[in-house]
């Protein structure tokens, strides 16, 4: 039942650059899709060990910096009188630096999660992200500051007997952005059936048991910063390659807002939920834009937000699957809370 | 040598309306644990109600203050009143998204109703600045200080010797012990933020004229106000208002000697680095509020 569905969605998903031919949707469902990439990775983090990381835009725009430096090149001076000289690089070594840079980025944030949790793990999050942006847009030589990275190339496959194939139309962009983020799913999918996963919600659930069972605290919680910084940094990179341009505003804490309501509505803590929120909220301003203005949407937004967390707390999937479970055995007995919300957290 | 005191001038001006900002934002999140991201959407709330007494309805520029401190603690009491109270007793990254629905919503109804373009305010007082020696401060600026340091003494009494302030106090060293002793803790968390969102609405009322007003302009001062909540510690009023000093030093210091890009980076980094080095603030002691 559960594979058909996901066969029928994939399926339904791939087809649809074959019939929809405006680019205005077009466009709207590589960027969703690309911030479902990041609200994958963010709801591995929030979902399965409950830290709620308000920085996440960080590991986005730091992968999006990266990739369009390597594949533009820089000259920068260093203290000394020395030079830097980078010379341009293909977008595809872009996007694997993108993804190894922002795992060592998450890497730090891990070892910084182990000494401060709950509340105060979220304040340095955010203050991680906005110094990232500061830098990006005080650092003009290397970021070009405000004026932003114009040009970037689009990422070119190498295809054995094809040749050179460049993904630079929405058509392309399209099954790149699909085929990156069923990688991730995957990723994240065999993750969580893992070993390592049930560490990761052991420790959610109960710490104090976790490691009294043996679960090592720090390599867990690094472990799962750094693989889903790095896919943020990938998702990052497809935004770079794929808008062209890259500025500090991508850096700005309302994406990252935007990733944490995609996870919270769809169900954090469940694998589907970021997907099925990622795209409600994605195409909600859409499906806004011909009856509201800008600001009004922006003030629906947040409403929509409160009302999810008042009215449907644990997300639309979790609710859905629970709705289904007890018609289908007739019961009315709830399923477990703790698989997918977090206990009330101390501060550190 | 000069240019150093001219930095400590602007310090101080700076500090005062930083230490409200922090004041009003330890006591909410000392006492009702709700990380509150509503507390820069009130700072422009305030700066928007000085707009509006002054330059819209034309009344006295000194009447606008006390009217922004009402408006804050009225919106802060009904936001306490929908939003926080039916959560009462959800984890903090509820209330806390929560709030994040709440200054979205918030910031986007300002720019709807008063449009992007930045405000300013007429004052009452001369140009030309108050000139002591190697310094010079302008008017507004020492009245900005005075009025700062009026506010904080107010909170600092009311916290200290009321019996609001000691049911205040009690509820935040032990909410059901205090229940227990008749404590109404459900009014200390109402009146808690309220008091907290009139002194961020009175610092925005009182920063708005020396800067300009406009719809995002909490933000900064909402990150501000976290940094000096984390430098003095949860819930601790005296640490606060020193935090509000440091933090304002930093900034001027940083500016000066540094470069003026990264002004707002001091406060980031602070939290980061006291998160890292000295978790429980600056001035960690006994947990109380006072």
């Amino acid at each position: 039942m559960k594979t058909i569905v996901t066969i029928l969605a994939v399926t339904a998903l791939a087809s649809v650059p074959l019939w929809l031919r405006d680019p205005y949707l077009l466009n709207a469902l590589i960027t969703t899709g690309i911030f479902v990439i990041g609200a994958m990775s963010l709801n591995l983090l929030l979902g399965f060990t409950g830290q709620l990381s308000l920085g996440h835009i960080a590991f986005f725009g730091i992968g999006a910096y990266v990739s369009a430096l390597t594949s533009l090149g820089f000259d920068i001076g260093l203290p000394g009188g020395f030079r830097l000289v980078h010379a341009p690089w293909p977008p595809i070594i872009g996007f694997v630096l993108a993804i190894l840079i922002a795992g060592l980025c998450g890497y730090f944030v891990g070892l910084l999660s182990f000494r401060v949790r709950g509340a105060y793990f979220v304040i340095v999050t955010i203050s991680f992200a906005e110094v990232v942006r500061l830098v990006a847009l005080n650092w003009v030589e290397l970021t070009q500051g405000p004026l932003a990275l114009t040009n970037i190339p689009s990422i070119a496959l190498l295809l054995p007997g094809f040749g050179e194939l460049t993904l630079r139309t929405k058509f392309h962009n399209y099954y790149l952005v699909l085929v990156v983020a069923l990688i991730a799913y995957l990723l994240i999918a065999r993750l969580v059936h893992s070993h390592f996963g049930r560490s990761m919600r052991g420790l959610m659930e109960n710490e104090t048991l976790a490691v009294s069972v043996g679960i090592d605290v720090t390599r867990t919680l690094t472990i799962a910063a750094v693989i889903s910084a790095a896919i943020a940094g990938a998702a990052g990179s497809l935004y770079a390659h794929y808008i062209r341009i890259i500025d500090p505003e991508v850096f700005a804490f309302i994406n990252t807002v935007t990733m944490v309501i995609m996870v919270i509505s769809g169900g954090k803590g469940s694998l589907a939920g970021p997907v099925v929120g990622g795209l409600i909220f994605g195409l909600l301003p859409v499906a806004l834009r011909p009856v509201m203005a800008p600001e009004a949407q922006w003030i629906a937004y947040g409403g929509v937000l409160i009302a999810i967390l008042f009215v449907l707390p644990r997300g639309i999937v979790p609710s859905l699957a629970q709705r289904l479970t007890r018609r289908r055995s007739g019961t009315t007995t709830l399923a477990p809370v703790g698989l997918t919300e977090t206990g009330a957290k101390e501060p550190a | 040598m000069s240019e150093f005191l001219q930095h400590l001038i602007n310090m101080l001006v700076l500090g005062g309306t930083y230490a409200l900002l922090g004041i009003g934002l330890t006591l909410i999140f000392g006492i009702m644990n709700v990380v509150n991201f509503t507390h820069g959407v009130l700072y422009t709330f305030g700066a928007y109600i000085m707009f509006i007494v002054v330059q819209q309805l034309g009344l006295n520029f000194f009447l606008a203050l006390p009217v922004a401190v009402l408006a804050g603690w009225l919106l802060g009491a009904a936001i306490e009143l929908t939003l926080l109270r039916p959560l009462r007793g959800s984890d903090i990254d509820t209330t806390m998204l929560v709030m994040i629905g709440a200054w979205i919503a918030m910031q986007s109804g300002t720019l709807w109703i008063w449009g992007g373009v930045a405000k300013s305010v007429a004052t009452p007082f001369p140009e030309a600045p108050l000139v002591l020696g190697p310094v010079s401060v302008s008017w507004l600026r020492l009245f900005v200080l005075a009025a700062a340091a009026m506010l904080i003494l107010v909170t600092y009494l009311l916290i200290n010797k009321t019996s609001l302030g000691r049911a205040m106090r009690a509820t935040f060293q032990d909410h059901d012990t205090a229940s227990l002793m008749g404590v109404n803790v459900d009014m200390i968390y109402t009146s808690t933020f309220a008091i907290g969102s009139s002194l961020a609405a009175a610092a925005g009322a009182l920063l708005g004229p020396v800067y300009v007003i406009f719809p995002q302009m909490g933000d900064l001062a909402a990150v501000k106000a976290f940094a000096i909540v984390i430098l003095g510690g949860l819930g601790n009023i005296t640490g606060a208002v020193i935090g509000g000093f440091i933090l304002a030093l930093a900034e001027e210091l940083g500016a000066g000697y540094v470069s003026s890009g990264y002004r707002d980076a001091m406060g980031f980094l602070i939290i980061i680095a006291v998160l890292i080095f000295r978790p429980t603030g600056l001035f960690a002691r006994a947990e109380r509020v006072g």
